[in-house]
């Protein structure tokens, strides 16, 4: 459903919804999956993130939103400045990750602390993003809500569980979606959430021994 | 959200209402947010669009390339044309403005995109300015373009590299045309005919740009298509209606789009863009931009 304060927005910097302010949404997800401004970052832009990225300021609002800056941060302008002052080690690559990529795709490596991850996401246009896949699972997460991804064995009352932890924080679940290969195979489960769940949710999730692997994302869009 | 402009206009004029009431009450009903909270959203969007515009018209900002830059100032303070001193000129300064802000990575509204951005803000302040407007009423016609961004996206596209220009500017114009005939006194219906009037000018606008750079020609279709929706807010306030109902012309906007040549759609493979001139200034100037400016 479309809203009118999409379309009436975002407030952002220049000059290009899909190439500046989306970048720099896709750049504070990567900052929410590692929890932080990472000290290493490697960045393949594919498309016209490659082709047209430098003169739409594609590769500032990348490091800016690693930085933690929002589209509206004029910080944006000088961000590839603040990242050498900020100790953040980044590397722009171009990349071609296939005809099924979105145009405007980048593909992010990062590293905080002893925290690896990496995370592609799209651009769509108008400021609206689309993360397709975190250390290598295949995703769909619009940032439009606070966000967990995780990997659990199948096993019956897992959700009943996880939905248990999160209401003892009194976060409410907007969306659930749970998918598996086959039976008694590994569960794939995005949660939205309407509170961002702090870190203390995210690591009682990940202290159940049936769940291989949890990643927290914060709301990026408005 | 309303998906169809028809309805907007039947469901405001049964219940009386102008078409930013119903817009707000429908966003109000499908965000659970009060529509109090929205409008302090949009008037937020509001004084940044009258920042933006403040800023790009002391003629000093120019873009990564330097391709655009400068030329809102000339529209205030140049030689004189035909239409010195009126509110279609300072329109005109306005949106330049606007769109010499955004590529000069200064902070705008992108409405419906950052591309397009120079249309709303340059129509509906212009207005505010010659016919002394309030904010609340200008945050209320920011919920009428709103809702007449969102069906166009719902119907069409709002994006350049899917629909062209016409999509961006194009849909600009139309939710500039449609709300400021509300805010001038106009009927939900005469908004109606005023967004089709506008639209039918704008329908099969290449998005063409110069290195593929939200440059040039974008500034300047800015200006233009606030032209035109200055054109469709005349006729449809004098009366003058469309034959075609304002969705099929929003519906065929879309399906122009898709049939158009990717060439057109943003990739700077055609129009403007491959031209000589436009060949050889992208060389020249993305290599600057390399180089660090």
């Amino acid at each position: 459903m479309v809203s009118l304060l999409d379309i009436i927005g975002p407030v952002m910097v220049g000059p290009s919804s899909s190439h500046t302010a989306g970048a720099c949404r896709l750049g504070l997800l990567g900052r929410g999956l590692v929890s932080g401004t990472p000290e290493k970052a490697v960045l393949e832009l594919h498309g016209s993130f490659a082709r047209t990225g430098e003169g739409h300021g594609t590769d500032k609002a990348l490091a800016g939103g690693l930085l933690g800056f929002r589209p509206d941060d004029e910080r944006i302008r000088t961000a590839l400045e603040i990242a050498e002052k900020e100790g953040l080690d980044y590397r722009f690559e171009k990349t071609a990750l296939g005809d099924d990529a979105h145009p405007n795709t980048v593909r992010m490596t990062l590293d905080h602390g002893d925290v690896h991850a990496t995370l592609t996401g799209a651009s769509l246009g108008a400021g609206r993003v689309l993360v397709t896949e975190i250390d290598g699972y295949p995703v769909e997460v619009t940032g439009s809500f606070h966000t967990i991804v995780m990997i659990a064995e199948d096993i019956p009352g897992s959700i009943a569980r996880i939905t248990g932890i999160l209401a003892d924080h009194k976060i409410n679940i907007a969306t659930l979606r749970l998918t598996r290969k086959q039976r008694g195979g590994d569960a794939f489960i995005v949660i939205e959430c309407d509170e961002s769940p702090g870190e203390g949710v995210r690591d009682e999730i990940r202290s159940l021994e049936w769940v291989r692997w949890a990643r927290r994302l914060d709301k990026v869009a408005a | 959200m309303y998906k169809s402009l028809a309805d907007a206009i039947q469901d405001a004029e049964a219940t009386g209402r102008t078409l930013s009431q119903a817009a707000l009450d429908a966003e109000s009903a499908d965000q659970g947010r009060s529509v109090e909270d929205i409008r302090a959203v949009l008037a937020r969007a509001l004084a940044v669009m009258r920042g933006a515009i403040h800023q790009g018209m002391v003629g000093d900002l120019y873009s990564a390339s330097g391709l655009v830059g400068g030329d809102a100032a000339k529209l205030r303070a140049g030689p004189p044309g035909p239409l010195a001193g009126t509110l279609f000129r300072d329109v005109l300064a306005r949106a330049l403005a606007v769109q010499e802000v955004n590529a000069a990575m200064g902070v705008i509204v992108a409405a419906p995109t950052a591309g397009g951005a120079g249309v709303l803000p340059a129509v509906l302040t212009g207005l505010a300015a010659s016919h002394n407007f309030s904010d609340d009423k200008l945050v209320d016609s920011l919920a009428t373009a709103g809702l007449i961004g969102a069906v166009i996206a719902e119907r069409a596209s709002l994006s350049g590299a899917e629909g062209g220009c016409q999509a961006e500017t194009g849909a600009g114009a139309a939710m500039a045309a449609g709300s400021a005939t509300e805010l001038l006194g106009g009927t939900p219906s005469q908004a109606g005919h005023a967004i089709a009037l506008t639209m039918q000018g704008m329908l099969g606008l290449v998005c063409d740009p110069l290195g593929g750079l939200v440059e040039l020609p974008c500034v300047f279709r800015n200006a233009t298509g606030a032209a035109i929706a200055l054109a469709g807010i005349e006729m449809a306030l004098a009366g003058v209606t469309f034959a075609i109902p304002v969705d099929e012309v929003i519906d065929v906007m879309g399906e122009i789009g898709r049939e158009m040549d990717v060439r057109y759609r943003e990739t700077a493979g055609g129009g403007l863009a491959a031209t000589p001139t436009g060949r050889r200034l992208a060389k020249e100037r993305l290599y600057q931009i390399k180089r660090g400016g």
